[in-house]
């Protein structure tokens, strides 16, 4: 296997617009509140943020392939490796570890450094099964799966309900091969 | 300088707001729709004028507070002042911005222009360019109530867009 090239996102956030962190962090919150109210379900608010995220990254995907520069990764090691480093630095400016690989190199997880999602938050005793960061494990998800991949990802471990970290687990269902809507000779 | 993070975060979130309640909960209920994404603007508007002010003596006539809005505020959420503001001295005041960043990279039909106001969303129903644009603007409007609120000024807020790129927000204080 080749080596995965070193790559970082930090050139790509320098360059891109920013805006303060708050703003970010209390939209996601007041969304997040407003969910609450008015599905009432904590598993239906976890759906519907894994939901918006997955939208968000079937969108975020043409601006991340467009800015990063990025070639195709040899395997999904590198395409874990290009998230940690580049993907979420480039947009939340954070970055992560990929580690827990299993044997097969199909899952593993990100241990992310720090989370711009949660700055201010803790979470009350009615809301115990939420996961607030679910918008963050869909917008992988739908990234993923706009360039072939399956993909099932996960939160293990999550510092609003008293882990020591937050992982979230991406697990490869099924690499999906490419398909063009129209033949060659026509 | 704070944390930060890319710009495509914070529209990547309003768009889906704007999306999740106006074709998901809410599709035939523009009306209901509006209140919501106009609600979490407030929230967040209610909030980060809480940060914005915590060093701040109180101020002292509305004006003073609208002036913080055009400047400090409007500067910390969209890089940029205010360009205009007018007052008719009897509690109402309307903010330009000449260049409005959540609409500068929208398409928009030439034909609402006519439309200007959005106070009344199921006047848009007819028109759906006008009313995605017009629900967009739920949520900076219910940022500015909410921002005001939280100053202890009570008061309502609406968008007017018959100028566009230019956008302007009509406060009307309640007496």
């Amino acid at each position: 296997m080749a080596p995965v090239a070193p790559r970082s996102g930090d050139v790509i956030f320098a360059n891109v617009e920013r805006v303060n962190a708050e703003l970010f962090t209390l939209t996601y919150g007041a969304i997040v509140r407003q969910l609450l109210t008015d599905l009432e379900e904590v598993d239906e608010v976890n759906k519907q943020l894994d939901q918006m995220g997955y939208n968000i990254g079937v969108r975020l995907i043409d601006e991340f392939l467009a800015k990063s520069n990025v070639s195709r990764c040899v395997d999904f090691k590198e395409t874990a490796e290009v998230i940690a480093k580049v993907g979420l630095k480039m947009f939340l400016g954070i970055t992560a570890t990929v580690t827990n690989w299993d044997v097969e190199g199909t899952t593993c997880s990100l241990i992310l450094e720090d989370n711009p999602l949660v700055d201010f938050v803790e979470l009350p005793d009615t809301c115990q099964g939420l996961n607030y960061c679910n918008i963050l494990s869909g917008v992988v998800r739908g990234a993923l799966e706009m360039v072939s991949m399956k993909t099932e990802v996960t939160w293990l471990r999550d510092m609003l309900r008293g882990d020591d970290a937050f992982e979230l687990q991406l697990k490869l269902l099924k690499q999906v091969p490419e398909e063009y809507p129209y033949k060659d000779d026509e | 300088m704070g944390r930060e993070v890319s710009e495509s975060c914070v529209e990547s979130l309003v768009t889906e707001i704007v999306s999740s309640y106006c074709n998901g909960f809410y599709a035939d209920k523009p009306e209901l729709a509006a209140r919501r994404i106009e609600a979490i603007g407030f929230q967040v508007g209610h909030q980060l004028s809480e940060r914005y002010t915590m060093d701040r003596p109180r101020f002292t006539d509305h004006l003073e507070a609208i002036k913080f809005i055009c400047k400090d505020f409007w500067s910390e959420v969209f890089k940029k002042q205010i360009d205009n503001l007018k007052t008719n001295h009897r509690g109402t005041f309307v903010l330009q911005d000449n260049r409005f960043r959540w609409l500068s990279r929208m398409s928009v039909d030439p034909s609402i222009e006519t439309l200007g106001s959005i106070q009344d969303p199921s006047a848009m129903a007819e028109n759906k360019a006008a009313q995605a644009i017009g629900m967009h603007l739920y949520f900076p409007c219910g940022i500015i109530r909410g921002a005001l609120s939280n100053l202890g000024i009570p008061c309502a807020v609406s968008a007017d867009i018959s100028n566009l790129p230019a956008c302007s927000f009509v406060i009307r204080i309640k007496a």
